[in-house]
């Protein structure tokens, strides 16, 4: 450790250096925070929609209909029917409600045991530190989806196992984010002074470092969500997932997948198209709350 | 001076271990200050020499590995009750570091009032503001977060913090190193007025002399982690014993010139 009173000459230390990451979006939509509010718009429609899914549609997600089979796009189905004559609409809104409902589900577990875990290490240190970590490391040194996918055929399928297969592998990503913010926040003078000043280690990690390292932490979960959803429509891309006939995403781009050399494109791109849409969305609100959340203000 | 002083520390010694060398680095090395009630007593020294490692093995931060650190006539160990933190509080350097970002003002005063006293509610909100005059800043800024805050107004909320909780020693380790000139005069004038009224006893960290002069009664001078001089300022700037004292008065007038030659390893006095 060098001091810094040579490295933090008084002329310097004019201005506090930005806590935030750079984000994407252009500076237009970032001064008033637009994509926290396009985001939010764009989830927050998903999300209605799932919630009155019997009032916006009066189809059936599961129910075959021989007589309607494979038609295209009209005002009396939004989006066409599949091979069965169920809905496409409909199952798109239905799936909502398993895929974002397990993907959102599945972030909270890992959030809370990362935060509790990357600050615990981030702040003790020396073997804590070393046998905690070492643990991570097992788990990070299997590809994620790998892992994913073998605990998932290990438990079976179905919203439960991905939910437990998902919490064993993603929660590393939050300790590893938190510890590094923890680390960084040990050394800060404030630490020191409530030390000084006789403040419990309990209180100072409540107070002082939950609240300073979960900002960071509550962003990434945005885009953890999405990984989130791209696992659970992969596995149930392949059948090991989500089980049929409950409507999902990945099943209906499997089924659909046959009937692309025939024409019928909807029966793919639609569900692809509202998992686009959910990503786009968290991404937005990722974006719009790492500015939102930021110290300066 | 009084025969037993407030704060005296004797033949302290905190050691790092080094990372290639079995050796352990001694960051101070028998180490022997005192520090009596209702004085300002400066330490000087280089960048690296010790004084941080001294002023946090002071007040509790740094395990010695032997020495005798006394407060009142009391000795002080390596894990300090309540009552122990409560005669000695701190002052950092960077006014950046040295808040919670996240937290209001008076939520940073509440936190440590709220340790050492009965005060709750209405009487903490009282003892903020009181602090908040102490150090000169407008009550106003109690709900403000440090952000929109200047360096020396965190400056000023970080002494009020260590005030809180009416410590007799308050250490303060570069407090204005990090701050604009004209700033510095204004915390220093604050910290001679809180000893003239309130008769607090400052232990005040520097490597900048002029302001080691204007403010301090005696002087200390910590070169690698040794005390090489103890004596009244006004003595010591006068008639330098040691030869790094000299070496360190020396450069006094040519802190804009070129680097002063004598500082051991032919480092000179980084400003
Ligand atoms: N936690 C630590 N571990 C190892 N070495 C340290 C530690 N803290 C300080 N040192 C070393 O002790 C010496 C004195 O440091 P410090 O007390 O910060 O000096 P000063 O405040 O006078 O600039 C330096 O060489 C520094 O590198
Ligand atoms: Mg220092």
């Amino acid at each position: 450790m060098t001091t810094s009173e040579a490295a933090l000459p008084s002329t310097t230390l004019g201005l506090e250096p930005p806590t935030r990451g750079r984000g994407w979006a252009p500076a237009w939509m970032r001064r008033h925070n637009l994509q926290l509010w396009i985001g939010g718009v764009m989830l927050g429609l998903m999300v209605l929609a799932a919630v009155a899914a019997p009032l916006i549609t009066r189809y059936n997600p599961t129910t075959p209909d021989a007589l309607h089979t494979l038609l295209g796009p009209s005002g009396e189905h939004l989006f066409g029917t599949d091979n069965l004559g169920r809905d496409v609409f409909t199952r798109v809104v239905y799936g909502t409600r398993s895929d974002l409902t397990i993907a959102v589900v599945a972030v909270v577990a890992p959030f809370i045991i990362g935060l509790v875990f990357g600050i615990v290490t981030g702040y003790f240190g020396g073997w804590i530190d070393t046998i905690m970590m070492r643990i991570a490391d097992i788990v990070t040194a299997f590809p994620f989806f790998i892992l994913v996918i073998s605990l998932v055929f290990i438990l079976g399928n179905g919203a439960w196992s991905i939910f437990v297969a998902i919490t064993c592998v993603s929660w590393v990503a939050y300790a590893r984010l938190v510890r590094g913010e923890a680390m960084v926040l040990r050394n800060k003078e404030f630490v020191a002074a409530c030390q000084a000043g006789g403040i419990s280690p309990v209180r100072i990690l409540l107070r002082h470092f939950a609240p300073n390292v979960a900002t960071q932490a509550l962003v990434y979960s945005m885009s953890d969500i999405v990984m989130n959803v791209g696992v659970i429509v992969t596995l149930s891309y392949f059948g090991l997932g989500i089980v049929p006939p409950t409507p999902d995403w990945g099943s209906m781009m499997a089924d659909g997948q046959q009937f692309l050399a025939g024409g019928y494109y909807g029966l793919t791109l639609f569900p692809a198209a509202a998992v686009i849409w959910t990503s786009l969305a968290l991404s937005f609100i990722g974006d719009g709350l790492a500015h939102a959340l930021r110290i300066d203000r | 001076m009084s025969t037993d002083p407030l704060l005296r520390c004797s033949d302290v010694v905190v050691t790092f271990k080094q990372k290639h060398s079995k050796e352990p680095f001694y960051a101070v090395k028998n180490a022997s200050l005192d520090v009596g009630a209702g004085q300002i007593v400066g330490l000087v020294g280089e960048s690296g020499s010790g004084k941080s490692t001294l002023a946090r093995a002071v007040v509790g931060l740094q395990r010695v590995d032997s020495g005798v650190i006394a407060f009142d006539a009391h000795q002080l160990g390596n894990r300090r009750t309540r009552e122990d933190r409560q005669g000695i509080q701190m002052v950092f350097q960077d006014p950046y570091g040295s808040l919670d970002p996240r937290m209001s003002i008076r939520a940073t005063l509440a936190e440590v009032i709220r340790r050492h006293t009965d005060l709750r509610g209405k009487g903490i909100d009282k003892r903020c503001l009181e602090l908040m005059d102490m150090v000169r800043l407008p009550g106003s800024l109690l709900r403000s977060r440090p952000a929109g805050m200047s360096g020396g107004q965190r400056q000023r909320v970080a002494i009020a913090r260590a005030l809180s909780i009416n410590p007799r020693l308050l250490v303060a380790d570069e407090a204005v190193a990090a701050l604009d000139v004209s700033v510095q005069a204004g915390i220093v004038n604050l910290l001679s007025d809180l000893r003239d009224e309130a008769g607090l006893s400052i232990l005040f960290i520097s490597h900048d002399l002029s302001i080691i002069r204007t403010l301090c009664d005696r002087v200390s001078v910590i070169y690698r982690g040794e005390i090489v001089e103890e004596r009244p300022c006004a003595d010591l700037f006068a008639n330098p014993h040691s030869d790094y004292t000299k070496a360190l008065l020396s450069a006094i007038p040519r802190l804009n010139g070129p680097r002063s030659e004598g500082l051991g390893q032919g480092q000179s006095l980084r400003m």
